[in-house]
């Protein structure tokens, strides 16, 4: 297998709290706690879990918007989580990035021409000004923008809008990854499908890769190639979508699976409620990190944490369930299967 | 409108419930354009600005507005009510108050306008070193908070007593007191902008930081200190009155409106005109600045700018 553009080892960000008068570390967050995967040139991969898990951490350790604390990240095996900023600088070309609030993410005091410029600038890709003009420009084609718009502020235009203006600055640096962090949660269901088909087409197109971070399980499905279940900090599953929406192997990925709704009037699913809340990540359980809400739990996963490994051929698990014969593993048939048999 | 909706697709008003009309809820807007169209959207800039403008023009022509000599002593004619000669009477030493009350707006502009201005440049710099400067932060913010402890007057006339009394003086005694507000206030600002998401997508796109200060964080910090800067220069008007008032300020022989009413305090409730003045002029100011610093407030939000 040749190298993947983007491989992160046992990435780990631990936040410190600091309290008191003199600021002294009092414990830590730990937002992300050693997680591995990769991507593949074109692939998307999505990351997905609910709100607090660590997710959009990974994005921003990737992107090395903060130095992280553990583990390492490479770039077309280059490493790059500990280059120093002037060397990296070249690099952040290669990995842009689409935030979920498409007001936030515009600088209010900047045209869009100068949005767009600024990766352009900053790369040196534009030979001239009279290049620079003309790739604003094709960037404004390439989402689906009037060209004319270039000289208006970011608040003259709508949700939908600027979130295509978000995508069209990370398409400018001409990078080969877009992290797109929660890239369409903020926006209502008709521009949702808007901006996931421009996606879907800048990926045709441009041969990118995506790191999809969401928590909405029915884009994700529609969007992806593998799925990455994140809970606590953890890696919990990987696979390749259909397999994992079909059979997932970990109870944390059954019961969120179970928690999308059946697009058919009267249609009733299996719901597996998982019981309280998410543990703090300032102190995350014992053992394995889903014990106290797993409905399958057992002495061992209160104990050893188990390690994510394949359960078959590019589906990787992190249960002890799987070390249980068959006829005690819950998780072993196709059980899945029926629940998403009409997808 | 309702017709227009219903009528093409042979569907007619007999088959279907119409809504009544609905008042026009949105009038359509004609948006005006230009210095008058701005002045009409904002009346707080427009009635603050002029008046801040009146003052300055009258505090610069001020010896060609029928004045005499603010300092000329004339027992003879001391305390004069108001007449045709002395438009707003004359003091217990004979000087015109009037001429007096004029020259005093330049010191009282002068003072606030510098203030303003340095405490602007001064708490920008401090703001943007401690959001920026993790270690320097903590340091410099206790700095400040020992100086908010002590309120701004007080510091003010603690300096005042390590100097002698010089308008110069009272400048850098206001600007150190009201520094601490405008640090704190520009670092909150820089610590939020600093989490925007627009920043990030700048790093990410490469920008080094000190392009990121200056394109992203220092145009979105530019509004609120504005703002801030109106209300400090009306703020630091005021003090330099209260200065001059307790004879701590701007020395006795520099006409300002803070001495003019300390001189007429012995005498205000026989002469009560000596201290109104102004006290008039002094609170039209302060109004005038305050109000612009509202108008600017809303007018300077990129998002209200093409509203209307």
């Amino acid at each position: 297998m040749s190298t993947p553009l983007l491989e992160v080892n046992d990435l780990k960000k631990h936040f410190p709290i600091r309290a008191g008068f003199l600021g002294g570390v009092t414990g830590h967050v730990y937002a992300v706690d050693g997680i591995s995967f990769s991507i593949a040139k074109g692939e998307t991969l999505s990351l997905v879990g609910e709100s607090g898990c660590g997710k959009s951490t990974v994005g921003k350790a990737i992107l090395r918007l903060f130095d992280i604390t553990g583990g390492q990240v490479m770039l077309d095996g280059t490493r790059i989580d500990d280059m120093p900023a002037a060397t990296l600088r070249p690099m952040r070309r290669r990995m842009q990035v689409v935030f979920q609030d498409p007001y936030s993410s515009l600088n209010p005091r900047m045209r869009v021409r100068d949005i767009l410029a600024e990766p352009i600038r900053n790369f040196g890709l534009a030979k001239d000004s009279a290049d620079l003009e003309k790739r604003v420009g094709d960037l404004m084609d390439r989402v689906r923008l009037p060209r004319d718009a270039v000289g208006r502020w970011p608040h003259e235009f709508s949700g939908g809008q600027r979130q295509r203006i978000g995508i069209a600055r990370a398409l400018a640096a001409e990078p080969d990854l877009i992290i797109c962090d929660e890239a369409v949660s903020a926006l209502d269901v008709s521009v949702k499908a808007q901006i996931v088909n421009l996606l879907q087409d800048l990926q045709k197109d441009l041969g990118l890769a995506l790191l999809f971070i969401s928590h909405d399980l029915a884009i994700v499905e529609h969007m992806t190639h593998r799925v990455a279940v994140m809970y606590l900090g953890k890696i919990v599953e990987v696979a390749p979508k259909r397999e994992l929406f079909a059979a997932p192997k970990h109870p944390y990925t059954e019961a969120l699976l179970s928690a999308v709704p059946v697009p058919e009037p009267g249609a009733q699913r299996e719901r597996v409620i998982l019981k309280g809340d998410v543990p703090s990540p300032i102190n995350p359980p014992k053992g394995c990190r889903f014990h106290t809400r797993c409905p399958y739990a057992f002495d061992r996963c209160r104990q050893d944490e188990p390690a994510l490994r394949q359960t078959e051929p590019g589906h990787w698990s992190a249960c002890h369930l799987h070390d249980r014969p068959a006829a005690e593993n819950p998780l072993a048939g196709a059980k899945g299967a029926a629940l998403i048999a009409k997808h | 409108m309702s017709a227009s909706i219903l009528d093409p697709k042979g569907i007619t008003a007999a088959n279907v419930a119409v809504a009544p009309t609905l008042p026009d809820i949105m009038p359509p807007v004609k948006a005006r354009k230009g210095f008058f169209g701005f002045m009409r959207r904002h009346p707080a800039i427009a009635i603050g600005g002029s008046l801040v403008l009146l003052m300055v023009l009258v505090a610069i022509f001020a010896p060609f507005l029928f004045t005499t000599d603010p300092t000329a002593l004339a027992p003879a004619r001391r305390t004069r009510e108001p007449s045709a000669m002395y438009w707003f009477g004359t003091d217990m030493l004979g000087r015109d108050i009037y001429s007096r009350v004029l020259y005093g707006a330049r010191v009282s502009l002068l003072v606030g306008f510098s203030v303003a201005v340095l405490a602007s440049i001064i708490g920008l710099t401090i703001g943007m070193i401690s959001g920026f400067i993790r270690w320097a932060d903590s340091i410099i913010m206790r700095v400040m908070d020992g100086m908010m402890s002590i309120p701004p007057i007080l510091l003010a006339i603690a300096l005042m007593a390590l100097t002698r009394g010089s308008v110069q003086n009272v400048i850098i005694a206001i600007t150190i007191a009201e520094i601490p507000r405008v640090s704190r206030l520009v670092r909150g600002v820089v610590l939020s902008l600093r989490e925007q998401p627009y920043v990030d997508a700048a790093v990410a796109a490469g920008t080094r930081t000190p392009v990121i200060i200056w394109r992203h964080i220092l145009p979105n910090t530019l509004a609120p200190i504005t703002v801030q800067a109106t209300y400090i220069c009306a703020s630091a008007m005021i003090v330099e009155s209260i200065l001059s008032f307790i004879g701590a300020g701007t020395p006795p022989i520099i006409p300002s409106w803070g001495n003019i009413m300390a001189e007429g305090r012995a005498l205000w409730q026989v002469k009560p005109y000596i201290v109104f003045f102004p006290a008039i002029f002094l609170s039209i100011t302060v109004l005038a600045v305050n109000l612009l610093g509202d108008g600017l407030r809303d007018a300077l939000d990129p998002r209200m700018a093409k509203r209307l």
